[in-house]
């Protein structure tokens, strides 16, 4: 068993590593990194989720109590961006490091000194971008897309730093994904082919191509903000011949193959935890490979449906409607795949498979919201209301984050090789569904009554319906102080020892080896059946 | 192994350089969307913006069959302290007639600014047969303090204009661009 020798050896053979800090700042070990990255992730979510609530605590009442409008922006686009750059994509990024090898049969990532660079720039990324914060007329303001003039002609001199943030967060992100690409082209164990490949390790290739196409462009967007601002170029300028609404294509068609980047690896996820607790293989394997690779190629030409209400003319408005609408196809085809998973399985409802039946849930109530926003002329009631604000709630929390969450109970018994406190994990779950329901679903009511997003203020109808969002609000980050609790216990390697697969029904590479996994998997390439 | 590890380096150095060249592709390709975004509206007229060069008026035939209602709508952006008025705020035209607007500005401070108009047409697909010989907004305009002016534009319809088309709207906003003017005058100077 050459997994046994390297369990054994791998202390005097391999890891002559640095202990303490230094181990962790030149670790270059996939495990060490997918671990740094989960941990970054968290720590953001907090963060992100500290300025959420300072956002409801604002709006538990209408009229103006408890901070200023503009610190109110601020917090608005900060939240938007940590959530989006610093906690779903790096979280993703962690799981990718964490599994992707050990589920191709890899001992490591392809290029692991670049892994370890494209973590650690991503602090310093962070660290630029809250402590603009605290400077003189504070941070961006202008919302996480950071629509020009907001950005350009509006903006303070601390938008520079936004900048070379955002510039540094999609450098990390680059790397990453050609990190993945690399690994998955190469790094493949003899017999691994493409069709034999588990459906995360599929969807995080595609999510990389995604990400290497459409980074780019979101980097050139912040480049052309930068010079509009502070060099006098106009691209976005109307006095100098340029276009505020180029901005938003171009951000777009950055912008909305991103929401695809931090929803396909969820759909992964989802992929590998249904099949165990139903004990059956996945249903419509190579459909679910082809329905993502189909949502990848049509998010590239559905961006303008952010922008309905620009004064588009009705033949690019019925085209894009149509193309985001034609989304919902692949998308279906993965639902119902995995209820046909489930469908006559024996189900079993471990926590993993509690959050990836939410997932499914609420992620289709998320996309139903979008197939209603896709409509054109409705859009213009929903547009820039409450409404949208729930629709990627639901995609993005009640979706990506608690594909996360699925993903960390899922695994964290074979990185750790302990099962977690299962008591605290059931709290955990029930606290966040009943809570995240009660925090984003009536926002899909006050939306349609016409509360526009991003307002520190409301009309007083709107104020019995805040309330309870709010409240909502307090719960959900109240309960996430339970997972930390969790993930604490799980460090210090407190509860059972679990076996090598962990969960009766898991299948794959990751469950072949022991648990926990050692620090070095896959120096010889193992068997394929 | 050793070969294995060396074969399988020179694997990862190749795709590594073709990814690498994709991200800087897409890079430049952002920057590309630029120009392509401003081919693709000259060409079908949708966002509005009408030519800023002037066009030549050939003795075309008018088209006395129908006549076109044209507004104008004038703006000041935010911060920019001047007045501007269209002098005719709505002509009836015939296609292919010579027409001239004038536009009255004046300057109301203590101080001296440069101005730049730009067009913007509704609905955009009218921007395409709007022609205009001579406008103001072709070039900054200067005005010192207190002075007024009266900023003469002529223009024709395309007669091709779309029949369904019998009204549109051209509105000039004016933009304060005395710094970036002062800059290139430096420059020249």
């Amino acid at each position: 068993m050459s997994t046994a020798t390297t369990e054994l050896d791998h202390d005097d053979h391999h890891h002559h590593a640095p202990s303490g800090i230094k181990r962790w700042l030149f670790t270059t070990n996939h495990k060490d990194i997918g671990t740094l990255y989960l941990w970054f992730a968290f720590i953001m979510f907090l963060t992100g989720g500290a300025m959420a609530m300072v956002i409801r605590a604002e709006l538990f009442q209408p009229g103006l109590q408890i901070v200023e409008p503009n610190f109110f922006n601020q917090m608005t686009t900060v939240h938007g961006l940590i959530m989006v750059f610093g906690a779903v994509m790096p979280a993703f990024t962690g799981l990718a490091n964490w599994l992707v090898p050990m589920m191709i049969g890899a001992p490591d990532m392809a290029l692991p000194r670049m892994n370890n660079w494209s973590f650690w720039i991503l602090p310093m990324a962070f660290t630029i971008l809250l402590a603009s914060l605290f400077m003189e007329g504070g941070g961006p303001a202008f919302g996480w897309t950071f629509y020009a003039p907001l950005s350009t002609t509006y903006s303070n001199d601390t938008t520079a730093l936004f900048v070379f943030s955002v510039h540094i967060m999609g450098i990390s992100s680059i790397m990453g994904a050609i990190n993945v690409i690399v690994t998955i082209f190469n790094m493949r164990a003899p017999g691994m082919t493409w069709m034999k490949m588990p459906l995360f390790v599929w969807t995080w290739l595609i999510t990389a191509f995604l990400l290497i196409a459409v980074m780019p462009v979101l980097a050139g967007a912040v480049t052309m903000v930068l010079t509009d601002k502070f060099f006098g170029t106009s691209f976005f300028n109307a006095a100098g011949g340029g276009d505020p609404v180029m901005f938003q294509h171009i951000f777009w068609f950055f912008g909305h193959p991103e929401v695809y980047i931090m929803i396909l690896p969820a759909f992964g996820i989802i992929s590998a935890i249904v099949p165990t607790f139903s004990r059956k293989k996945l249903f419509g394997y190579a459909s679910m490979v082809y329905a993502t690779t189909s949502i990848a190629l049509l998010s590239f030409i559905v961006w303008a449906h952010h922008m309905f209400t620009t004064g588009m003319p009705v033949g690019a408005e019925l085209f894009f409607m149509f193309a985001t609408m034609l989304i919902s196809v692949p998308t279906g085809v993965k639902v119902f795949n995995w209820v046909a998973t489930m469908w006559r399985g024996s189900l079993s409802f471990e926590v993993p498979m509690l959050f990836a039946l939410a997932f499914i849930v609420l992620f289709t109530i998320g996309g139903l919201s979008g197939l209603m926003l896709a409509i054109t002329p409705v859009d213009f009631q929903y547009h820039d209301t409450y409404f949208v604000v729930a629709h990627f709630h639901y995609v993005l929390v009640t979706g990506a984050i608690f594909s996360i969450m699925a993903a960390v109970y899922y695994w964290l018994p074979k990185w750790t090789g302990k099962m977690f406190d299962v008591t605290l994990a059931k709290w955990h779950f029930w606290c966040s569904l009943i809570s995240v329901n009660v925090l984003f679903f009536p926002m899909h009511f006050v939306g349609l009554a016409g509360m526009p997003r991003r307002i520190p203020d409301y009309a007083l109808q709107f104020a019995d319906f805040n309330k309870w969002i709010s409240l909502g609000g307090f719960a959900f980050g109240l309960s996430q102080l339970i997972f930390l609790a969790l993930l604490i216990k799980a460090c210090r390697k407190q509860g059972e020892p679990v076996s090598a697969q962990v969960w009766e029904g898991a299948e794959g590479l990751e469950w072949e080896i022991p648990s926990p996994a050692p620090y070095h998997t896959f120096d010889t390439p193992p068997v394929i059946k | 192994m050793t070969e294995r590890s060396s074969n399988s380096q020179s694997n990862n150095s190749k795709l590594v350089l073709k990814l690498v060249g994709v991200v800087i592709g897409m890079f430049g390709f952002a920057f590309a969307l630029v120009p392509l975004y401003e081919v693709f509206c000259q060409v079908t007229g949708i966002n509005g913006k009408t030519s800023d060069t002037a066009a030549v008026y050939e003795s075309i035939e008018v088209d006395h069959s129908r006549t076109i209602t044209i507004e104008f709508i004038t703006r000041t952006n935010t911060g920019m302290p001047w007045e501007f008025k269209a002098q005719t705020r709505k002509v009836e035209v015939y296609p292919g007639e010579m027409n001239q607007v004038d536009f009255y500005v004046k300057n109301t401070t203590h101080k001296d600014y440069v101005a730049q108009a730009v067009p913007s047409v509704s609905p955009g697909t009218a921007a395409l047969y709007m022609n205009k010989t001579e406008c103001f907004c072709f070039n900054n305009q200067p005005l010192g303090a207190g002075e007024e002016a009266i900023m003469p534009m002529k223009f024709y319809v395309d007669p091709q204009l779309p029949k369904d088309i019998k009204f549109f709207t051209l509105q000039y906003t004016l933009y304060d661009v005395t710094a970036s003017a002062e800059g290139v005058a430096m420059n020249q100077g």
